[in-house]
């Protein structure tokens, strides 16, 4: 945008030496066109090699070819703008010709689309977002940030102590289970064969783009559900570690919290982590429609569901690595110290780029 | 805005003069510029937006499936090859390798088909470019891409989680439940019906409406032919020349309805408003020569009204007072 704004700026200068203005000329000299009887219909026919030109030129920007536009025309299209909205406020004024009148509209219409458009590209777009851009979303929310981080934490208990004191509650937290041999009552070797000795498991990678997909559906959930004043967000926050409080109970029965604990952190770090910013996110954009504070309900449900949906891109991203994380790595990783070594350095590498990591994304021109 | 205005405003709006009020005038929205321009923008109706939502999602039904069957054929004919040639394992990781494609395939028809096109510079959708409509700011700035993001993540409780839902309550598998969750998410669906920009939970939390895209040509100028300079007829030879008493029966209602008359050019119209004129200034309406006639008439009459409006004096239609 930088670009055309200082095109813009170039257009004008050169806009004064009248070098850009041919158009009109143009029209003027063509005495093919007969000189109309009314005032009005002679401004318009002194004018209107400009409007088609500049429509020529939208329309090229329209169709996606704005590379094999000649940089005369790029040069001329903030001119030619304002040369032709100029145009209609004064046809506003002085003329009563309805079909002329709509052409205006519709073309500074079409103009100011372009020229305030989105003239970002998914490069540049990128480039910021990751330059600084995504981790001030996420410190730009921090109190919905410590909301779910504690509604996850309770989840977690609750999900412990409701299996703990009536072990019926398993069955309820995880339906459908039918094949799976974590069920309460399960004999240590059993629940360890889960965790190890996974490495000659076939179709790790499949199940990892499986696992991507479904993890970020629910993630865009979470957030969509926000909207609800981010209760429903908070909800599917419980639910969820709900069930992992209860697998850490049956593990710990067994002993085996801690190598559980380095089974799921590998990918579970990133993974938590997405779910409690994608979480974050919904109660944010709730937050802003619950308690809008001085701005208006709107402006402020859309500033908080712009933030929300730039922390959710990232969102994705995260779960892509979760699932890269626990499609290959923990299969592979087969000792519990390594395992919480990759899932403690994720989540420092994590924490770090949020907070520690802050660049202004303004800066990246 | 308080309730009793809000209530005069419908009161007006219900008692105004039916023709004085242009279709789809409540849906028109007014927004100014950086360089002070009001622009004037229409809201595409609710129905276009279902049709163009309708296109969409054949059109991506359509990807999905042509993507399916692709790797599909792609999978089998690797299964024909390898089955003679290649170990086992290796066919494996091809079927995988072609698993995982279709997964990604499907993510992304399913989250980036709408991203994608309302991210390029005509903002919409293949959908939206056959309606005839396209996404836009709201407050008039910079459309970005994180409203874009935002006003599409929101499409999954909007739409994608609804209709199965909707479809499976009806069957009755999931008793008052699903009942009351079909009813929680039809509030989603029903959005845009409950507020006066007609915007989805999405646009509400992206700051974005969904607006017409113009499309016009510029038609040509009325102005220049024969009868319009001189008020004489190239036909007839006949010259019509209007006085003050004539001219100043009509305002600018009936100047633009003339104006779309004399445009569209069908004869049986043209001799319609040519007697309807000629009966109200008194004069003998001819035949065979309208067009001239009228094209004269429209000339005078605009120039008249116009170097009224250049000293401010306008006249809506010809109710009003003398302009």
């Amino acid at each position: 945008m930088a670009l055309v704004e200082t095109l813009r700026d170039l257009g004008r200068d050169l806009g004064r030496e009248s070098r850009l203005f041919g158009g009109r000329r143009a029209a003027a000299q063509d005495a093919a066109i007969a000189k109309a009887a009314l005032r009005s219909d002679r401004f318009r026919q002194e004018r209107e090699g400009d409007w088609q030109r500049l429509e020529a030129i939208i329309s090229r920007i329209e169709r996606g070819r704005l590379r094999s536009l000649s940089d005369a025309d790029l040069l001329a299209l903030p001119v030619l703008y304002r040369t032709v909205a100029s145009s209609l406020s004064i046809a506003r004024e002085t003329s009563l010709d309805a079909a002329t009148l709509a052409y205006l509209e519709g073309l500074v219409q079409r103009a100011w689309f372009q020229v305030y458009g989105p003239r970002q590209s998914l490069a540049t777009w990128l480039a910021r977002f990751l330059g600084g851009g995504w981790s001030r979303a996420v410190r730009g929310m921090g109190v919905d940030l410590v909301i779910a981080l504690a509604v996850m934490v309770a989840g977690t208990i609750v999900g412990w102590l409701l299996v703990a004191s009536d072990p019926d509650w398993y069955s309820t937290l995880f339906p459908g289970g039918g094949g799976d041999v974590r069920v309460p009552g399960a004999s240590r070797a059993v629940l360890e064969s889960t965790l190890f000795g996974q490495q000659q498991q076939s179709g790790l990678s499949a199940f990892a783009a499986y696992l991507f997909s479904h993890n970020a559906q629910i993630a865009i959930l979470a957030f969509a559900l926000g909207f609800a004043f981010g209760i429903p967000s908070l909800m599917l926050l419980i639910q969820n570690t709900a069930t992992l409080g209860a697998m850490l109970w049956l593990f710990d029965r067994q002993g085996l919290l801690l190598d559980l604990a380095g089974w799921l952190s590998v990918h579970g770090t990133t993974e938590l982590f997405a779910i409690l910013l994608a979480g974050a996110a919904g109660l944010h954009i709730g937050r802003g429609i619950a308690f809008p504070g001085e701005l208006p309900v709107l402006e402020s449900a859309a500033r908080n569901g712009r933030r929300a949906a730039t922390v959710m891109a990232g969102v994705v991203l995260m779960l892509i690595v979760a699932a890269m994380l626990e499609g290959f790595a923990r299969q592979l990783i087969n000792e519990t110290p390594v395992r919480l070594a990759v899932g403690g350095s994720m989540l420092a590498l994590w924490c770090g780029y949020f907070f520690a990591f802050r660049r202004d994304p303004e800066a990246l021109r | 805005m308080s309730r009793a205005s809000a209530l005069r405003r419908w009161w007006n709006r219900v008692t105004r003069d039916p023709r004085k009020r242009a279709p789809g005038s409540d849906r028109k929205r007014t927004l100014v510029t950086p360089e002070g321009i009001a622009l004037n923008l229409t809201l595409a109706t609710r129905g276009a937006r279902l049709g163009a939502l309708i296109i969409d999602l054949i059109l991506i039904g359509f990807a999905m499936m042509v993507v399916t069957i692709a790797l599909i054929y792609l999978a089998g004919g690797v299964t024909k090859v390898g089955a003679a040639v290649a170990r086992k394992d290796a066919i494996g990781q091809a079927l995988q390798f072609l698993f995982i494609v279709w997964v990604a395939a499907m993510f992304l028809f399913r989250n980036g088909w709408f991203l994608f096109f309302e991210l390029s510079p005509r903002g919409a959708t293949p959908g939206k470019r056959m309606s005839g409509i396209r996404i836009a700011a709201r407050d008039g700035g910079r459309l970005t891409a994180e409203m874009v993001l935002a006003r599409n993540l929101l499409r999954d409780i909007e739409l994608f989680l609804p209709i199965p839902l909707l479809l499976s309550a009806r069957g009755g598998d999931m008793g008052g439940a699903g009942l009351a969750a079909a009813a929680w998410f039809a509030v989603f669906m029903l959005f845009p019906f409950f507020n006066r920009d007609a915007m989805r939970a999405g646009d509400v939390i992206a700051g974005t409406w969904v607006v017409e895209a113009p499309r016009r040509k510029l038609a040509a100028a009325m102005s220049t032919g024969n009868a319009a300079r001189g008020g004489v007829s190239a036909g007839t030879g006949a010259r019509y020349r209007f006085g003050e008493a004539e001219l100043s029966l009509y305002g600018e209602y009936e100047l633009q309805v003339l104006e779309r008359v004399l445009r569209d050019g069908r004869p049986d119209a043209l001799a319609a408003v040519h007697a309807r004129i000629c009966a109200k200034i008194g004069w003998d309406p001819g035949e065979g020569d309208e067009r001239a006639f009228l094209e004269a008439y429209y000339t005078q009459l605009r120039a008249r009204l116009e170097s009224a409006m250049r000293f401010g004096k306008r006249k809506a239609d010809k109710h009003s007072g003398a302009a």
